[in-house]
């Protein structure tokens, strides 16, 4: 029996359920990186899918021209913060695959500047993904990925690869850049997946 | 020919590292430079530190530490010259 009741505790002391745990809220927006910035001008900006029979490709106009999703939620980095309700658009995993088929399960995301990082296909689509081209109502920056990054917000944010130019098809898992190097091939931020 | 685990070469790796590693120099595998890891250019952020080729930009090494664990990866790193003596 406990005699702490939510009346003696006040809700502000209450941990935010929104929270997985080990995490912080934040309210800035911490940039983390692996290496210098690139600056991808929207001109140059490519987008593939390549799977075992082929490659489907968009330029920015074609890729501006898909169905366009207003997105709000959280986001866990496996540094510990968090930042809750954060408002995204881009366009949806599900929409870039419409038209994409292959047997394999596994994705690698390549990026500019030659990050990877590795999610399973089923944890990409029915909602779960995007690649995101606006933050906050402005132009995603290029220090937080832009002009484009992948959104994974359901796992830890490494997986969400700024500066994403393309997803590769794997029959098999293969661990990305981090994942390589000490991190959890999979991070799942309500499981605490941050290492091996 | 038989081998054995890993304990066999902390003899070897004890005498190797303990030293200033950054003095050591490095073949890059990306474009073969050779150079102390010291004129590497390092990018440091709390999810860990990328040690990369003062040429090419290709990633020489990794640094994750979290608590006691530290895992520290040369994925870029072909070989490794140690002067002794």
């Amino acid at each position: 029996m406990s005699f702490i009741t939510r009346g003696f505790s006040g809700r502000s002391r209450e941990r935010d359920d929104r929270l997985p745990p080990g995490q912080t809220l934040v309210s800035d927006f911490p940039v983390l990186s692996a290496g210098p910035t690139p600056e991808i001008d929207t001109a140059d900006w490519e987008f593939t899918i390549r799977t075992e029979s082929g490659m489907h490709s968009w330029n920015w106009d074609e890729f501006m021209a898909l169905k366009i999703d207003d997105v709000d939620t959280d986001i866990h980095c496996v540094t510990h913060w968090s930042k809750l309700g954060t408002r995204w658009r881009g366009v949806s995993l599900d929409t870039l695959f419409e038209d994409v088929e292959t047997e394999y399960d596994y994705v690698m995301a390549h990026s500019y500047g030659g990050y990877t990082t590795n999610v399973p296909l089923d944890e990409l689509l029915d909602g779960k993904a995007w690649v995101a081209f606006e933050f906050d109502g402005e132009p995603l920056d290029p220090e937080h990925g832009g002009p484009a990054r992948l959104l994974v917000p359901h796992l830890y944010f490494w997986k969400s690869a700024k500066w994403v130019r393309g997803l590769v098809m794997m029959d098999q898992d293969e661990p990305g850049f981090w994942e390589q190097n000490g991190y959890h091939i999979h991070g799942d931020p309500w499981k605490e997946e941050r290492y091996w | 020919m038989q081998h054995v685990d890993g304990n066999a070469i902390a003899g070897p790796l004890a005498e190797f590292f303990a030293f200033d590693v950054t003095t050591a120099t490095a073949r890059c595998i990306g474009c073969g430079n050779v150079a102390e890891l010291a004129r590497a250019m390092v990018y440091m952020s709390a999810a860990g530190t990328v040690v990369r080729c003062g040429s090419c930009d290709q990633v020489l090494a990794t640094i994750v530490e979290s608590g006691d664990r530290a895992w520290i990866g040369f994925s870029g790193v072909s070989a490794i010259e140690v002067r002794r003596g």
